[in-house]
């Protein structure tokens, strides 16, 4: 039964990112009229433009384009970027980790911060912490992330002067050794304390800027369900039969209340690739997403696709791990007693 | 102001001013609409809202003539976030009037057909939203002369799967219910069902969902701006006016914070009132 | 008879703060149950018998909830006993078995964890395994025969009425001195329902479990206890014996319920069964029933006397006072 239900569930997974693929290609190919003009600008020759033509191979009909281009995409060849002159999945692999690592420290706030306050809230309803509660993740859900970016870059770094305005790591302190590409989990390994420090320094503000958002939003479902979990009769039953108080919250109530959070939960990890792209503007993070903006502003047609099929990517991988975390959790689809 | 009256005095605003929160919602909403409405009339330097330069008064800290500071070429900063305001609300209500529409008609069909019809078109939707909307926004608008018309139509292309989904998920449900099937019976025709049966049902999620969206409209329309991919300068643009700010930080930090206040009483605005609207209809969006 | 009684509510109120204002959906509940003693709580539904149940368990206490009044448990107030031991007496000393059971039982977990969870709320067990051990005798009291099964199975693998007999033997496996039942299976099918009664009756008796059941169906009442308290609109307008109260009805109400029961002609009683359990926010002064009763007279609106009307039986009403038997005069 589980089986079977993850194999449809990747099945749609890879029709969905096809589709992604098809869209992405097509709005390269469509929008700008003829790219080949876009990509050399106003002062380019008409020989220089047909050249260009020639090697991005943009007079085959566009079915023939698209082919091309997965045949190219499936060899692990995006094409070559205008903006950087180099391979775009080398700037892709350059890039991603950072943006990864955001994402992931993002995703952990939110998480460990998200999901017990939501849980508090929802178990104590009306209470002082749940207006409390419920305040903060409305200030964080109404507020864009790029502003508050700008709000702590001002007070911490340079009313307060106690964190690092921009980058990754300070001058004249190396990365450590490449093993994920993640910083902090690269220099704790290799035991560089005080790259480490410097890293975390350095994460604390885009970390929490992209994540205040969905710190809310989690905040919130979480309250939703749990409080809702609240209103069932079983949690009546654990409490007639004298279970105790913080193992209804912690297990009978929280976790019938995850099953519909977390597809949330994953769609909210999935948008931050999205919030990405201006929180690592703000921060001078060295990022896919930033790379993303400049090769937006360059009009950089491999580089631009290349960028948006990743996320697409790790959106749909995001969703699909989602779902088999829920069929875990949820016996119901484990088993098939209903179909979702 | 007899339709005023009946309409403070109703059951509906009395059910709706319980919660104090969507009421305060409101009256932000009413107020900063008014205000960008009334932009030319109330701003202290109207002409300011586009391309002035009194270098004489540049980069100042709020003060008694400008409350909220100028700007590096000596504009007065209310001003342009009034102005600002105006931008972002014409923009989000356009977007939503062209996205719901083209939202909303696929969805009926894919909830009501069923079948081909739901395969296909929920199958496009999922496309669209696997890409973070900025993301696919950005991607156009760099791709586009980056106008107010422009961002309007990127924004609009990326918000139409939100309502298809919506629609899709209220249709199947309402889809097997006696009145419809009553009318199928007695023979109505789909358009008909649709149209006079199904979509009635739906207004109270459209509304709902549309004032909330209001709110991300206007927060994504701002990230496009903040990139530098939205309405160009001179008109002023709230993303566009903290990006200025920020690039001169710690210096100018009156523009972005009066920005990003601004940014936040219009999405909380539209958030509370939103948020009311979920608990007065009962909806689920 | 001399010993003090397994419970005694005494003059229990209960408030809900709501927007509308103040309800008092409980007002004065009276209630005494005896050491293995089976007593029945009839009312229309929203009369507040199930809140009752819930008050005395000590599950009530909300935010928006008041209560005052004494609930004794062998002598003991509750109230006083701080929430602390009275959690500590649910799932050993009472237990509460649901109306719906599909609902009660938490759908993400097996039957085992929670049941588990249960047994461990009593002494006997004193590993998980021994918990399984004891689980698994319990299921078979409850006639289940693959008691295992059931233990790796989640609540909605089951049919209903297996569900309700796994809660029956989640009520009883510790053994409680008193158990709450709120109209069990009246969600399941009628056979399933008649099969839960008989099992429910032979266990606790199995047991020496007091027993209050709370039905709005008369039948259960008369075949399986010995009492029968009858609830209006959070008051008890009448109790007594089964046998002599089902033969001898005092109460207007109590009159009106049963003659709803065999006949639903509309013969019997104008509207009054088919009409509301009045609005709490506004109840209507002195006896509650008034508004609906058929022989209602001016004496009403102040607080009815409760008067003994028969052996142990009695019954909250103007009628069988000295005053009451005269001829009423008409409002």
């Amino acid at each position: 039964m589980l089986g079977r239900y993850l194999f449809r569930r990747a099945c749609a997974a890879v029709i969905t990112l096809f589709g992604v693929s098809v869209l992405i290609f097509l709005i390269a190919r469509i929008i700008p009229g003829d790219p080949a003009r876009i990509a050399l600008g106003d002062t380019a020759t008409l020989e220089q433009i047909a050249q260009f033509r020639k090697t991005l191979r943009l007079d085959d009909p566009l079915p023939v384009q698209y082919l091309t281009y997965m045949q190219g995409v499936i060899k692990g060849d995006l094409g070559i970027s205008i903006y950087t002159g180099g391979a775009v999945l080398e700037d892709l692999q350059r890039t991603f980790p950072a943006t990864l690592e955001l994402v992931m420290v993002s995703a952990m706030l939110m998480i460990i911060i998200g999901i017990p306050l939501g849980t508090l809230a929802g178990r104590y309803r009306d209470s002082f912490i749940d207006n409390f509660t419920r305040l903060f993740s409305l200030i964080g859900v109404v507020t864009p992330g790029f502003v508050w970016a700008v709000f702590l870059l001002l007070v911490f770094a340079y009313w307060l002067e106690i964190l690092p305005v921009t980058g990754r790591l300070s001058e004249g302190i190396p990365p450590p050794p490449h093993i994920t590409g993640l910083f902090l989990i690269d220099s704790a390994f290799a035991g560089q304390w005080a790259t480490f420090k410097d890293a975390f320094l350095h994460i604390i503000m885009p970390g929490i800027s992209l994540s205040l958002a969905s710190i809310g939003q989690t905040t919130r479902m979480t309250r939703a369900n749990v409080g809702e979990s609240y209103d069932r009769t079983y949690i009546e039953f654990a409490r007639a039969y004298g279970f105790n108080e913080f193992r209804i919250a912690a297990k009978y109530a929280l976790r019938p209340a995850m099953i519909p959070t977390l597809t949330i939960l994953g769609l909210d990890i999935a948008i931050k690739f999205g919030g990405a792209f201006l929180i690592e503007t703000v921060y001078a993070w060295p990022g896919m997403a930033r790379y993303g903006v400049r090769v937006i502003l360059h009009k950089d047609l491999n580089a631009i696709v290349g960028v948006v099929v990743i996320i697409g990517f790790f959106f749909v991988l995001i969703n699909l791990i989602v779902d088999m975390i829920v069929a875990f959790v949820d016996p119901r689809i484990r088993l098939g007693s209903r179909a979702r | 102001m007899i339709l005023v009256t009946r309409f403070f005095g109703s059951r509906g605003w009395y059910k709706f001013s319980r919660n104090k929160l969507s009421v305060f919602g409101l009256i932000l909403v009413v107020a900063f609409v008014s205000v960008a409405i009334l932009a030319p009339f109330i701003t202290p330097f109207p002409r300011h809202a586009g391309a002035f330069v009194d270098f004489l008064n540049a980069s100042k800290p709020p003060s008694a003539r400008n409350w909220l500071g100028t700007d590096l070429v000596g504009r007065d900063v209310l001003t342009r976030v009034v102005f600002g305001y105006r931008v972002s609300l014409q923009l989000s209500v356009i977007v939503l009037s062209i996205a719901v529409p083209l939202g909303v008609i696929p969805g009926l069909i894919a909830g009501y057909f069923g079948g081909w019809w739901e395969m296909i078109i929920m199958r496009i939707v999922d496309v669209f939203l696997s890409i973070p909307s900025l993301v696919l926004a950005l991607a156009i608008m760099g791709l586009v002369k980056p106008t107010l018309t422009n961002a309007m139509i990127a924004i609009a292309c990326m918000w139409w799967p939100w309502y298809t989904r919506l629609l899709f998920n209220i249709t199947r449900s309402i889809r097997n219910e006696g009145y419809v099937t009553a009318a199928e019976v007695v023979g109505a025709s789909h358009w008909h069902i649709l149209i006079k049966e199904i979509l009635p049902n739906c207004v109270p999620s459209l509304l709902t969902k549309m004032t909330l969206d209001m709110s991300f409209v206007i927060l994504l329309a701002a990230g496009l701006g903040f990139l530098g991919l939205g309405v160009q300068p001179p008109t002023p643009e709230l993303g566009s006016m903290i990006a200025d700010g920020a690039n001169y930080l710690p210096n100018l930090s009156w523009i972005p914070i009066s920005a990003g206040v601004a940014i936040l009483i219009a999405v909380l605005g539209f958030n509370l009132v939103g948020d009311g609207l979920r608990d007065y209809f009962g909806v689920d969006v | 008879m001399s010993e003090l009684p397994l419970l005694e509510v005494r003059n229990l109120h209960l408030t809900f703060d709501l927007y509308e204002g103040k309800a008092h959906v409980l007002n004065g509940v009276d209630i005494t149950i005896r050491n293995g003693e089976r007593v029945g709580l009839v009312g229309e539904s929203g009369c507040g018998k199930s809140i009752m149940a819930r008050a005395i368990l000590g599950l009530a206490a909300r935010s928006n909830i008041e209560m005052s009044g004494e609930i004794r448990y062998h002598g003991a107030n509750l109230f006083g006993l701080g929430p602390q031991a009275w959690r500590g007496l649910r799932g050993r000393k009472m237990s509460m078995i649901f109306q719906d059971p599909v609902a009660a039982l938490n759908p993400v977990f097996t039957i085992e964890d929670q049941m588990i969870e249960v047994v461990r709320r009593g002494d006997k067990a004193k590993s998980r395994k021994e918990a399984i051990a004891i689980a698994i005798a319990a299921l078979r009291q409850v006639a289940i025969d693959e008691p295992e099964r059931v233990l790796a199975s989640y609540p909605f693998q089951l049919s209903g009425g297996m569900n309700q007999r796994v809660i029956i033997s989640m009520a009883l496996v510790n053994e409680p001195e008193l158990v709450f039942a709120d109209e069990p299976g009246t969600s399941l099918d009628v056979t399933v329902q008649e099969q839960t009664l008989r099992l429910m009756t032979r266990l606790t008796k199995d047991v020496g479990a007091a027993v209050l059941l709370i039905a709005h169906n008369l039948g259960v009442v008369r075949e399986f206890c010995e009492r029968v308290y009858v609830m209006y609109a959070g008051m008890i307008v009448e109790e007594g014996p089964v046998k002599e109260l089902f033969a001898n009805p005092k109460h207007p109400y109590t009159q009106a319920l049963f003659s709803a029961v065999p006949k639903l002609t509309g013969e019997g009683l104008p509207k009054s069964i088919d009409g509301m359990i009045p609005d709490y926010t506004h109840a209507p002064e002195g006896c509650r029933f008034h508004p609906r009763c058929p022989h209602v007279r001016p004496e009403c609106l102040k607080p009815p006397p409760f008067v003994t009307v028969g052996p142990d039986h009695r019954a909250r009403c103007i009628l069988y006072t000295d005053a009451g038997a005269k001829e009423p005069a008409h409002v």
